[in-house]
């Protein structure tokens, strides 16, 4: 009996033939995904990115809510004219805290990964109301109730339980503090400011939509545009070596 | 499990069946067509030489690095190092040269211009328009009206710190909320709106109190828009006796202007672009048609 003939006992047989195909696909996965939990070129620590304050945290909430991914990717990737265009190419380690990632494999609109500080606050706020009115080629709906519709803190805390368990650093401090530091970081009470930087180095700390000093309530257009403002800015590439995780 | 004892011929295409049967209709048992199973056959070969060329098993502690060391990282240095050797000379010429000396040399002057334009659509026009023109809030750099100065100095400043942004070397100003922090009130600031408008010749509405206007402009506003309300370039206070409004000229935006302020930022451009193109850019802008 032949081996092609061995073969058809499984090819005539579903069940033999889906713990077959189980297996060698097992034995794919565990070559190429395995090894990037242990080798050293793949796991780069870098200094500077922390996890996301609440109130970005909260700002990512909505991101992905409203589907943003399903237009802006966010990774740069290392080829000439993406880092031509938006800057240095996207590290691993700039979405270690992302749960999930929102790199993306779609780009009907620009890519994300480097918009924090691109552009002004009030910019941000104009083209989430009325994307035209800036852009007027664009074709982004426009997200007008979010400047409308007030945040709700009211699970932020829980929020930040789940990405510990999820394995994102989080402390019981941080915890404990959420609601109080989304409320600090958008200035409705810009009070305790130094502890919030101690927990998230270099935080933005402003009134994003300009508008929470005079309505005393943080909308969703803050903690959204907090988010955007910092995608990105984690890492000073003026002291990062692209080189140095070359082995 | 199929029965080979149900294997049967099949007269018409002279091929065996696979031995199953449904209600009279079998399978053929036909084998792989020869030219799919070579083209298989030579991408496990292929493979093969791949693994050897680039980077591909993981070992212990890394991975095999492939005979010619291949790298997602080192690659993309080398095309930009290329890229840069592509725009070559020119790159290197417009970094020596003086921004007041670009247009004395006709092929750096075109460069100067398309790079420039380039990185204007990319990094400016979001805010300031394709052309330059701005909009409501973002103001406009084809006119010969400038905040900061149009001089290539302060242009290339503006571009380079920003306005009132984190960047140690911005420009900064703060205008007061004059009416939610409660230093005028809502009569004051209708007054003083009309004296403001009419500065430029706008029609006040009949009945404005414009003497009261002026009294409360000189306390309040002339220490920064001037007593002559032609502003200071210094300070990023616009001039209000011409007919260039960047948050509106209707009462109601005058209004919401004096009562919240509107301090607006722009981005501190050093921190994301390479001094040839803040150059460029500068050049650029200059040239819009409002340099001085």
């Amino acid at each position: 009996m032949s081996a092609w003939a061995k073969h058809q006992i499984l090819e005539t047989n579903a069940i033999l033939l889906m713990i077959g195909a189980l297996i060698v696909i097992s034995i794919g996965g565990i070559v190429e995904i395995v090894p990037l939990f242990y080798l050293k070129n793949t796991i780069e620590t870098v200094d500077g990115v922390r996890p996301y304050t609440p109130l970005e945290l909260a700002g990512r909430n909505i991101y992905v809510r409203e589907g943003c991914y399903n237009c802006h990717s966010q990774m740069v990737r290392p080829l000439r004219d993406e880092v031509e265009r938006y800057g240095h190419y996207s590290l691993a380690a700039e979405s270690m805290y992302d749960r999930p990632f929102q790199w993306g494999s779609k780009r009907t609109g620009p890519d994300l990964a480097r918009v924090g500080g691109k552009y002004s606050d009030t910019w941000h706020l104009d083209h989430l109301n009325d994307p035209r009115s800036v852009i007027p080629a664009s074709i982004m709906p426009s997200y007008r109730w979010l400047a409308e519709t007030e945040l709700d803190i009211t699970y932020l805390d829980e929020d930040l339980m789940v990405q510990k368990a999820l394995g994102v650093p989080y402390t019981d401090e941080m915890i404990e503090n959420a609601k109080r530091d989304a409320v600090i970081q958008g200035t409705l009470d810009p009070v305790e400011a130094d502890d919030l930087l101690a927990r998230y180095p270099n935080a933005n700390i402003r009134d994003f939509t300009g508008t929470v000093t005079a309505s005393g309530r943080l909308t969703e257009a803050d903690a959204l545009i907090a988010y955007l403002q910092s995608l990105g800015t984690a890492i000073d590439f003026n002291l990062y070596d692209d080189n140095a995780n070359i082995r | 499990m199929a029965d080979p004892s149900n294997e049967k011929l099949d007269t018409v295409t002279g091929f065996k069946t696979t031995g199953h049967e449904w209600d009279g209709i079998a399978e053929l048992n036909q084998p792989l067509p020869r030219w799919w199973l070579w083209i298989f056959y030579a991408c496990i070969l292929f493979s093969v030489g791949y693994w050897i060329v680039y980077p591909a098993w993981p070992l212990v502690f890394s991975a095999t690095n492939g005979v010619i060391g291949w790298n997602s990282r080192t690659a993309v240095d080398e095309a930009i190092a290329q890229l840069q050797a592509d725009r070559g000379p020119m790159v290197d010429k417009l970094s020596k040269t003086e921004i007041a000396a670009i247009k004395d040399d006709p092929e750096l002057l075109d460069f100067t211009r398309a790079y420039g334009s380039i990185a204007f659509k990319e990094n400016c026009a979001p805010c300031h328009g394709a052309g330059g023109g701005g909009a409501k809030g973002y103001p406009n750099l084809i006119d010969d009206d400038w905040l900061w100065g149009g001089s290539i100095d302060n242009i290339a400043h503006t571009i380079a710190y920003g306005v009132r942004n984190a960047n140690s070397d911005s420009r900064y100003s703060e205008m007061p909320a004059f009416g939610r922090d409660g230093i005028l009130t809502g009569a004051q600031i209708r007054d003083v709106t009309q004296y403001v408008r009419s500065l430029s010749g706008l029609p006040v509405p009949h009945g404005s109190d414009l003497e009261a206007g002026a009294k409360i402009f000189a306390d309040n506003c002339a220490s920064c828009h001037g007593d002559d309300a032609r502003g200071d370039q210094e300070i990023g206070a616009p001039n209000l006796t011409d007919a260039i409004w960047l948050y509106g000229s209707a009462t109601p935006d005058v209004v919401a202007t004096i009562t919240n302020a509107r301090n607006s930022s722009m981005p501190a451009w050093s921190e994301r672009l390479d001094p040839t193109t803040l150059k460029a850019l500068t050049f650029y802008v200059h040239n819009l048609g409002g340099g001085e």
